[in-house]
């Protein structure tokens, strides 16, 4: 059914640092990796080894150069995937009932075996979150990993999304964004995550935490441990050397 | 947006039957024996043509019985179910105009209304698009319309009529040009909303996050040939509209001359549609810098 659930207490997401990540596409992989050979069709690459290669990804990595008014530019790299949006244009639109919002926990997925690739999902998502696969003809989107997450299979540190799992800096986290006091929710609450293109009224349930403020720099966390006053044996040794 | 062929033959020509359809049903002209089927035969081969024509953009033509079941939420389903509807409630219209049998009008009207609604729900199907600010205007669902009711005028030799709907049609393509080129500026998406980093300073893309195209690009970023644009338009507006109205005015209704206008018709037709899609915007260009 394409009609929207109503807004569940339970709405599991991601939340991701722009201050962190340090664009190395390792959750690119990861998620390709993954979703490459469990939750319905594979992940196609049409021309891989040719000149124009070409391929279905549920996550991709862009760069963006910031130039603030009076300071140095910053680089931002910024994962970009489906948000699993509480008001989800893409769902409505769907006529065959192939793309819904899961009730008990709001994640958004394709019954691929119902999806006529028509690609009118694609086009109401203003985040493209949703890439037709060109060899199976069927939407692909992010599932949030729904086949890791639950997975009793799985040990307990892997039932996380592959993205989050294979993140080197950290910079993905994933948990419930309906409960306020979760460990995403405070991080939200903490560094003033904020979603995505708010003008297109998508009420999306992942939130991008900006990168911090650099200003100054400041005194080094470490500073104290270089002011070492040697004593004992070493000390006698720093004041004996002094003296050449 | 991507302007496939398949989706532009598909609007383009099933438009123009469903206005056929219309206007055949409210008795715009009365055609008796083999004029009426031919007549009653073009308007139901353009609809149907033309949705066979959706079907070829479709990844999975063949689960296409499927999208009748969400007619509650999707205007694609509601445009399936109207147009599935139309084409059933015009057969006995259809078929007592060619035997030459008079059925109440009440029949003819109900249908006619359901052929509008067909265009309508066309039409919403973008219009409904927030995505794509060019077109997410009430004047989407009034070109649709209004290039409908031209070309089933012209069709029937509706002349007056048509005169009148070809000129509106101008203005609303007119109209739809001046309008759309400040729609997705208005709209306020920019890259410093789409990535939250505008209240940071200026925001510009360092490095995209694949070398090569994909889906996205292919099918939402499409700026090849917006350089034809002005050009494109004139032909639009002077083809779809301000060629066949003095047509429609000055010359007799006879067939062939019918004929000629309504393929000049459909060239401005095809050129306003292919722009329609084209000049579309999408707001995930803006993640690529480009749109």
């Amino acid at each position: 059914m394409t009609a929207l659930p109503p807004p569940s207490a339970k709405k599991l997401g991601l939340v991701i640092d722009l201050d962190t990540c340090v664009g190395c596409q390792a959750c690119v992989t990861a998620c390709k990796g993954w979703n490459d050979q469990g939750y319905g069709a594979p992940l196609s690459d049409m021309d891989a080894y040719g000149s124009a290669p070409c391929g279905t990804f549920l996550n991709r990595v862009h760069s963006y150069e910031v130039q603030p008014e009076a300071a140095a530019p910053q680089i931002i790299n910024f994962p970009r995937s489906c948000l699993h949006c509480d008001n989800a244009p893409c769902v409505t639109v769907c006529p065959t009932g192939a793309s819904y919002k899961r009730a008990e926990d709001g994640i958004v997925l394709v019954n691929e075996s119902a999806c006529i690739g028509c690609g009118l999902c694609a086009w109401a998502c203003p985040y493209g979150a949703r890439e037709l696969d060109a060899e199976a003809g069927v939407m692909k989107k992010c599932t949030l990993c729904v086949d890791r997450i639950y997975n009793d299979n799985l040990a307990e540190e892997d039932r996380v999304p592959a993205c989050v799992r294979t993140c080197p800096t950290g910079a993905r986290h994933f948990g419930d964004l309906g409960d306020p006091e979760s460990a995403v929710s405070r991080l939200v609450a903490e560094r003033g995550g904020y979603d995505l293109m708010p003008e297109m009224e998508t009420k999306p349930v992942n939130k991008y935490l900006p990168p911090r403020k650099k200003g100054a720099v400041e005194a080094s966390p470490l500073a104290p441990l270089l002011d070492v006053q040697a004593t004992g044996f070493a000390g006698w040794l720093d004041r004996l050397l002094e003296k050449f | 947006m991507h302007p496939a062929p398949s989706v532009i033959l598909f609007t383009v020509l099933s438009g123009m039957g469903f206005g056929l359809l219309a206007l055949l049903a409210l008795g715009a002209a009365q055609p008796l024996g083999l004029a009426a089927l031919l007549h009653w035969g073009l308007g139901y081969g353009l609809a149907v043509g033309g949705l066979l024509a959706s079907t070829f953009h479709l990844g999975n033509p063949q689960r296409a019985l499927r999208a009748f079941t969400q007619w509650r939420t999707s205007w694609l389903s509601r445009e399936g179910w109207a147009s599935v509807l139309t084409l059933f409630m015009l057969a006995p219209v259809a078929l007592a105009a060619i035997m030459g049998a008079g059925l109440p009008s009440f029949f003819g009207a109900t249908g006619a209304a359901m052929a509008l609604l067909t265009v309508y729900c066309t039409a919403m199907i973008y219009a409904q698009l927030k995505t794509v600010p060019r077109w997410n205007h009430w004047i989407t669902p009034v070109l649709f319309l209004l290039f409908a009711l031209t070309g089933g005028a012209i069709l029937t030799g509706r002349n007056g009529f048509g005169a009148i709907m070809a000129l509106l049609l101008g203005a609303a393509l007119f109209y739809s040009f001046r309008r759309g080129d400040g729609a997705f500026a208005e709209r306020g998406a920019t890259i410093g909303s789409a990535t939250g980093l505008g209240a940071l300073g200026e925001v510009r893309q360092f490095a995209p996050p694949h070398t090569g195209g994909n889906y996205l690009m292919n099918e939402m970023i499409f700026r090849v040939g917006r350089k034809h644009v002005r050009r494109l338009r004139i032909i639009a507006i002077l083809g779809a509209s301000l060629l066949p109205a003095p047509i429609l005015v000055f010359v007799p209704p006879l067939p062939w001359v019918m004929a000629v206008a309504a393929v000049i018709h459909l060239v401005g037709a095809f050129a306003a549609r292919w722009l329609f899609f084209a000049e579309a915007e999408h707001v995930v260009g803006l993640y690529y810098d480009a749109h």
